[in-house]
């Protein structure tokens, strides 16, 4: 019988932690389908984040390093100026990488550090229980914004694909999402991508995927993805924000 | 043979480095070890290796976690409050059991303190590096040529028991220059790194660098793990230096650059015929016990000489059990004590004993 579905190498045997409705596990996926693609698990080490995929060091099967909280881009910028052959990658969510890890997120992009980062923003912390991240929404219920986000109190979201665009060093951004089946084929290409860049020593690529969190948005999975579109993606519109290779080609 | 050069302790402390096979670099700008970071910026890029400013110390701190996990010697350098800042990544280090270099070329504190020479970093380096049970190892050389022996030792050391290493110098000792001879020792076998994250090819289960434990039994049974390495260095990686300690009634201790005026001083003592010795730490941890305990047989009192408050104080008095008076004297905040001022000291105590 011909095998049409199968669990990528690149990912192990453990089961994911994750709760239902959750999306990372549709994005570990994504990375170990690009792992797969480009024949590279033996070559590949992972940065995983302080967050929810705190344990995706157990997932992946390639080697891993567990960083602190908002440093993986450093710990990725150290593992591959001592291993410039190898493919690295970080795996972080917003508030690890858009908040205490900004200055590691902007700097290892601007220097072009020729790594591959997964940013996974689904607007809350999930891990510590639902606390306001650095891209939840204006007016959004969190447990430390109970009143609905204030931006004059607690200021606005930030926009990292459109930040570090700006920047030189960026080979690649793209914010995708995994609300559906059409935009999971997009974030697979994106990834895919933002892997293909580092082989081909461009620089720093980045993919912010919106991601949804049922448990801490107190909604059922379907109704999250439905607000996931509505609110999500308003703020955060989906595309590419830098692409080198594009550029080459014009 | 390598030729005799001369060096500033900041220049050897990089020179030393790249003998000893680091080729990893990470850092940012702070005084006064500029010179450190100035040297290796000259001469990585000439040798294939990496000099990389970081954004901040806590990022340096980082990427060195990064290198140290691929397998490769890697290090930083600062001064007292970078140290503050790179406290995060060397728990991380330490609970991850990563072998790395950290250079802490002292000045004054706390907060931003001042430029001039210090040892104020002391319970710091030797007692709380960063949060959670753990030690890294430190050496407090005292000339320009121990900096290049304790380099060689710290990586060697590192590597072989897996945890961080600190040179704990001063911004004396980092500006002081002196004739120095950068041979590498011979001889020294450091055990494979089987479990750098370097790519399993395909090869092995992968690696996993973590400091992570969820379950509390787990995370107890890991430390207890490395505490029982500590106490093999302990017992064998203590390193002190005794002087006229063999009738001394006075022991005066003292570390890095301030034991080189104690030495003066103890010296002038003995000329007046007081029987003073020295006993100068160069491993702060392990704190060396043994020579303590040695000294106290002759001791009537022990001087601890510091440019801190008197943050030694507590190890000194442990090592020997309380069994002698323990005085202390120093000068903090940058101002270095002078040999008048330790043999003034030396003759108040001599005066108490008899």
């Amino acid at each position: 019988m011909a095998v049409v579905f199968q669990k990528p190498h690149a990912l192990t045997d453990a089961p994911f932690h994750y709760c239902p409705g959750c999306t990372h596990g549709i994005i570990h996926r994504l990375v170990a389908e690009a792992i797969d693609d480009f024949g590279i698990e033996g070559k590949t080490i992972g940065v995983a984040p302080v967050g929810c995929a705190v344990m995706c060091y157990d997932y992946f099967s390639c080697d891993m390093v567990e960083a602190a909280h908002g440093r993986a881009p450093a710990v990725a910028t150290g593992l591959k100026r001592a291993l410039p052959d190898r493919i690295v990658f970080t795996y972080q969510g917003d508030g690890d990488l858009a908040a205490i890890g900004t200055a590691e997120t902007v700097h290892s992009a601007t220097r072009g550090e020729n790594i591959t980062v997964i940013f996974v923003n689904n607007a809350i912390y999930g891990m510590t229980g639902g606390q306001m991240a650095p891209t939840t929404l204006p007016g959004q219920v969190t447990q430390t914004t109970p009143y609905g986000r204030d931006v004059k109190y607690a200021g606005y979201p930030v926009r990292i694909c459109e930040m570090v665009s700006t920047l030189d060093g960026v080979a690649y951004a793209e914010r995708v999402s995994v609300d559906s089946v059409k935009n999971i084929l997009s974030a697979k290409r994106a990834i895919h991508k933002a892997f293909e860049n580092q082989i081909n020593g461009l620089g720093f690529s980045i993919i912010e995927v919106i991601s949804a969190c049922p448990t801490n948005w107190g909604l059922p999975p379907q109704e999250a993805l439905q607000w996931l579109r509505d609110n999500m993606l308003t703020y955060y519109p989906l595309g590419v924000y830098k692409d080198k290779t594009a550029e080459k080609k014009a | 043979m390598a030729e005799k050069v001369l060096m500033k302790g900041n220049e050897a402390l990089a020179e030393a480095a790249i003998q000893a096979g680091c080729r990893h670099f990470f850092g940012y700008p702070i005084t006064p070890q500029t010179e450190v970071a100035a040297y290796m910026a000259k001469r990585m890029p000439k040798i294939g290796g990496t000099y990389l400013q970081a954004e901040s110390e806590i990022a340096a701190i980082n990427m060195v976690l990064g290198a140290a996990s691929a397998g490769v010697r890697a290090m930083t350098s600062s001064s007292s409050p970078g140290i503050s800042l790179k406290s995060e990544g060397i728990s991380y280090m330490a609970g991850s059991d990563l072998p790395c270099l950290i250079i802490n070329v002292q000045r004054g504190g706390p907060g931003l303190g001042g430029i001039q020479p210090s040892q104020s970093d002391y319970w710091q380096a030797t007692k709380a590096t960063g949060h959670g049970d753990f030690q890294i190892l430190v050496f407090a050389p005292s000339t320009v040529q121990e900096i290049v022996t304790y380099v060689f030792k710290a990586f060697d050391l590192a590597d072989t028991y897996r945890m961080p290493a600190m040179i704990l110098a001063d911004g004396m000792l980092g500006q002081m220059m002196e004739p120095v001879v950068v041979e590498k020792p011979q001889g020294v076998v450091i055990p494979p790194k089987t479990w750098a994250t370097n790519g399993t090819e395909g090869k092995r289960p992968h690696n996993i660098i973590n400091s992570l434990y969820l379950n509390p039994q787990e995370l107890e049974d890991n430390i207890r793990k490395r505490f029982a390495r500590y106490e093999i260095i302990k017992s064998k990686e203590q390193v002190a230096e005794s002087l006229y300690t063999e009738d001394a009634d006075i022991v005066v201790v003292s570390y890095g650059a301030t034991s080189r005026i104690v030495k003066s001083a103890v010296k002038a003592a003995r000329e007046k015929g007081i029987k003073a010795g020295i006993v100068r730490p160069v491993t702060l941890w392990p704190y060396p016990e043994k020579a303590m305990k040695e000294a106290a047989r002759t001791a009537k009192a022990f001087l601890s000489v510091e440019m801190s408050m008197g943050q030694m104080v507590d190890d000194l008095r442990l090592s020997i059990d309380c069994s002698r008076p323990v005085h202390f004297f120093g000068r903090t905040g940058g101002v270095i004590p002078t040999p008048n001022e330790v043999l003034e000291q030396i003759e108040k105590i001599a005066g108490g004993i008899r």
